[in-house]
């Protein structure tokens, strides 16, 4: 049982470590912000989501465990809030999409309403 | 008893975090979500709340977003692990059906979470949700996946 326990433990450690790793790699490699975002909060959250769970699994507490799913929760909820925010701030401060963006819907409406102002 | 509803979340979010789901506990997790509740009463407008909640509905959203989001972190890990990376990104709208804050504000958090799309976006009209794909080469398909997956999903979930 805590062969068991061990391997769990050891098996969300690594992948969460391996995720928030790859994430941190997107966010150097890819082209502009918004697609920067992507990794930041997929493979960010997944990452630390399960980092988290493997503490509290680790420490056999309900206490401990509690607050890790607490945790992962929050989490949940706040990510993607950060990256919408910051997507949205460049967004509004004309920080352009790569050269390699094929569509900006926004762009083009903010462009109509600007000409339809008296 | 929906007035309540806030309230014993939050409570029960104090329980976690403290670690401890004793009595005393409780009562105090209440206490501070009732404070924490009042400095926000101007902000909470009508429609911040669901219309009504269908437990079997919410599970099953729950379990397409449980995957859907184990799948798009595979697959932005994936690509940038690939020597060259195939991007097509961009920014497209998508027409809302849900109408009230509460469902406006879940679905796109839901499309922040899931493969290739991030919300950047709402319309000051609140009809349109701008949406950022890292795979933009087909906006039509990507709409019809969005209203027919989590869009449906939180009305029946939340109506």
């Amino acid at each position: 049982m805590t062969v068991l326990l061990a391997l769990a433990t050891a098996v969300l450690v690594v992948t969460g470590g391996v995720f928030t790793l790859l994430a941190a790699v997107g966010v150097v490699r890819l082209p502009d912000v918004y697609t920067r975002m992507h990794a930041a909060s997929k493979a960010g959250t997944v990452g630390s989501g399960l980092m988290l769970l493997a503490a509290g699994l680790h420490s056999l507490e309900g206490a401990v465990l509690a607050r890790a799913v607490a945790g992962v929760a929050f989490f949940l909820l706040t990510a993607p809030v950060a990256a919408h925010l910051v997507a949205r701030a460049a967004h509004r401060a004309g920080y352009r999409p790569t050269r390699l963006t094929v569509l900006d819907e926004m762009a083009e409406a903010r462009r109509r309403a600007e000409r339809n102002r008296p | 008893m929906r007035r309540l509803l806030a309230p014993a979340v939050l409570a029960l979010a104090w329980a976690a975090v403290t670690g401890s789901f004793a009595w005393p506990n409780l009562v105090l997790g209440l206490a501070v979500a009732a404070l924490a509740l009042f400095f926000v009463r101007g902000h909470a407008r009508a429609g911040a709340r669901p219309a009504a909640v269908r437990p079997g509905r919410l599970l099953s959203l729950l379990a397409l977003f449980v995957k859907e989001l184990a799948l798009s972190a595979w697959r932005v890990a994936v690509l940038v692990a690939r020597p060259r990376m195939v991007l097509r990104p961009g920014i497209f709208a998508f027409p809302l059906t849900v109408t009230s804050d509460f469902e406006i504000a879940l679905l796109a958090n839901l499309i922040t979470l899931t493969p290739g799309t991030l919300s950047v976006d709402v319309s000051e009209d609140r009809r349109v949700l701008y949406v950022h794909a890292l795979d933009c080469s087909d906006p039509a398909g990507a709409r019809r996946g969005i209203a027919e997956g989590f869009e449906r999903k939180i009305m029946e979930a939340f109506r």
